[in-house]
């Protein structure tokens, strides 16, 4: 789960990360009284999940309460690389003596966590990789035994930080390391990691991603879910609670295993379609979960095909059968169903299918993936 | 032969009690798997269906022998129990369980590594392992496993995925092609096994003769899996990337799945197996019939 800047801003402070003082605003009046609040002089952000703000125009200067007007109004509802802006971040402005960049991720290759730190801050980390690779250093942190202060003022003095802000990033990145591994973050990063001209060093953004698997020990991250941004089949499948994410083809697609729904997607496009969406029912295929499912996928207007891909295991083939056709007698489809039903009690699920005796119309049976995806493709014609 | 369990590895389950365990241990059982305990804390002296229930996986090893263990606890729960049964002894460890954090998983494997380098963990978020035959530790339906025949040619499969892998057992049924040992190493950011792990093990047993290897977005694993390929593994080999049109920064249901920064591409991966000499198909199907290609000629 991606939080917004000011969310970050609020995570971090919670363990100690100093942060501007200022508040979110959703209307250009909200947005004078935050600026008051912080006091002038200002910075107006755009608040979007999206790189390349400054540049689009969505972060401004405002030295009184008309500029905050002019710019919030001007913010607020910018189209950014396709992300409408609904809120903005006032805080008070910073005098920035220098910029750097920190931080932690969990290194999936070498299963330990990584510092990323370098005295090259304000600009993409990745540019910094490409144009001078020896400006980061990448320190693996053992999850068991965490980040010491020595390993932490180490590092420091390897990215080559200016000696009077050492002693405040090496503070500042246990307070970071703490938060991204009780925060159960997959990423917490600070760009740019500024030094004041007063000396203090201060977080001036924040970009954090949760790993949504540990909240169920953070009863603090549901206010999270009420800002994501999800389409209408998406809020629709989380409400079903089904695995799904919305894509632009015209395929529709229900499979059960994660795995198998990504490579029901690839045969798709492989003879020459495009899935509308991914969704994985799971294992339990059962008559209300493929109604949910079904009802999710219906509910896209782009669909003009659904291809139910279901290989069964533990997931038995009749039962899954029996569940489409009480699907299909709950929910008045749009589109024609294709499936192709494999593994256990497949025969006995295919012969439920042709017991039904719903029109070919409606609903065909293939046998394998690929005779399914090519059928699946010809009725909701080539991408 | 066949890695890391065979006829004589004996099972405790983790969760015996719950719904999971008890589903799954009881299948794991009626395949022929010795399920010789379980443990619930609190539930010692009762038993499921003739399998006695312990408190600790300490007493349950001491009971019964027990050599591995079946771990079908929540999220929660999971990270304290791969630990318990490390502690107790425990040899290899299968974790199913689905939504353990990243930050646990990364701890629990440190630990691991640091304070009990004789305990495999296999998953967490894995459908399991299964040496056709002889043992079925996990969710696998144990009847689209076909037997490894004596003389050979046998196949190793080792996967990310869970479907995936039922996928290419049945296919290889279909083809009359036998299996040494099916592995799933599970979805998860930090699985305790890896492909290379996998891999060692096969190119090191003599009853299989040929790989198949499943891999899916995300990650470097089968980046690494190549290179090792390339320097250690003779035996040939099939394989196949899930998510070649998956969109960047979308997780595909599994958490260790997303394409982020432009790393962890599908043809990424492709390419690095080709260049280490490993057939790969666009799809399950075709990753099967290349292995029936190689065994024919075998």
């Amino acid at each position: 789960m991606d939080l917004f800047e000011y969310q970050g801003k609020q995570y971090f402070a919670r363990y100690g990360i100093a942060v501007s003082a200022g508040g979110v605003a959703l209307t250009v009046d909200e947005a004078v009284a935050q600026a008051e609040l912080a006091k002038y002089p200002v910075v107006i952000k755009a608040q979007v999940q999206v790189g390349g703000r400054g540049k689009a125009g969505g972060i401004k200067l405002a030295n009184n309460a008309d500029e905050v007007r002019l710019h919030a109004k001007n913010i607020l509802g910018m189209d950014i690389k396709g992300h409408i802006v609904k809120r903005v971040w006032v805080e008070h402005a910073s005098d920035i003596a220098e910029e750097y960049y920190a931080s932690f991720t969990l290194d999936r290759s070498a299963k330990r966590h990584l510092l990323m730190l370098s005295a090259q801050g304000g600009v993409e980390i990745e540019h910094v990789a490409v144009v001078d690779p020896t400006a980061i250093v990448k320190l693996h942190v053992n999850p068991v035994e965490g980040l010491s202060l020595d390993a932490a003022k180490r590092a420091v003095v390897d990215a080559r930080i200016s000696e009077k802000a050492q002693d405040g990033v090496a503070a500042m990145l246990l307070k970071l390391y703490e938060c991204f591994t009780k925060g159960d973050c997959d990423l917490a990063e600070i760009n740019p990691l500024i030094l004041k001209p007063t000396g203090e060093v201060h977080a001036l953004d924040a970009k954090v991603t949760l790993d949504a698997n540990a909240a169920f020990r953070h009863p603090e991250w549901d206010e999270y879910r009420e800002t994501e941004e999800l389409d209408e089949r998406e809020k629709l499948a989380r409400e079903k609670n089904l695995q799904y994410i919305g894509l632009d083809g015209s395929v529709g697609i229900i499979a059960n295993g994660a795995g198998l729904a990504m490579s029901t997607l690839d045969v798709v496009n492989q003879v020459g379609g495009k899935a509308a969406n991914f969704l994985d029912i799971g294992g339990g295929a059962n008559a209300e979960l493929m109604t949910a499912a079904l009802e999710v996928i219906n509910s896209d207007t782009k669909v003009k095909s659904i291809f139910i891909n279901i290989f069964g295991g533990i997931t038995r083939g009749d039962e899954v059968a029996k569940g489409i056709v009480e699907a299909m007698k709950r929910v008045k489809l749009r589109a024609p169903i294709v499936i192709r039903l494999d593994g256990t009690n497949a025969t006995e699920g295919r012969a439920i299918i042709a017991a039904a005796g719903i029109a070919e119309s409606q609903l065909i049976s293939r046998s394998t993936m690929l005779e399914a995806a090519r059928s699946a493709v010809e009725i909701a014609g080539k991408k | 032969m066949a890695i890391f369990v065979n006829e004589k590895t004996k099972v405790l389950v983790q969760g015996l009690t719950g719904g999971q365990g008890r589903f799954h241990g009881l299948r794991n059982r009626d395949y022929g798997t010795q399920v010789v305990a379980g443990v619930t804390p609190g539930k010692a002296g009762q038993d499921v269906e003739g399998i006695p229930v312990f408190d600790t996986v300490e007493s349950a090893v001491a009971a019964t022998g027990a050599t591995a263990s079946f771990i079908a606890v929540p999220p929660k729960a999971a990270p304290a129990a791969i630990l318990e049964a490390a502690r107790a002894g425990i040899g290899f460890v299968v974790c199913i369980t689905e939504g353990v954090p990243a930050q646990d998983e990364a701890r629990v494997f440190a630990t691991l590594q640091r304070d009990f380098p004789k305990t495999r963990l296999l998953g967490p978020n894995c459908p399991g392992i299964i040496s056709p035959g002889k043992c079925n530790i996990g969710i696998t339906a144990g009847e689209i496993a076909a037997l490894p025949t004596a003389k050979g040619p046998n196949v190793g499969i080792v996967s990310r995925s869970g479907t995936l892998t039922y996928q290419a057992l049945y296919e290889l049924k279909q083809r009359n092609i036998g299996v040494s040992t099916c592995v799933g190493i599970g979805g998860d950011p930090v699985p305790g096994t890896s492909f290379v792990d996998c891999l060692a093990e096969f190119q090191s047993d003599p009853e299989t003769h040929a790989i198949i290897m499943i891999g899916e977005i995300g990650g470097t694993a089968e980046e690494e899996a190549a290179e090792f390929i390339m320097t250690h593994v003779t035996k040939p080999m099939s394989a196949y990337i899930a998510g070649v049109t998956a969109p960047a920064g979308k997780k595909m249901g599994h958490a260790g799945a997303i394409v982020s920064g432009g790393k962890g591409t599908a043809q990424g991966k492709m390419d690095a197996l080709k260049s280490a000499g490993v057939k790969v198909g666009l799809n399950p199907t075709e990753a099967c019939e290349l292995m029936a290609q190689i065994i024919a000629s075998m």
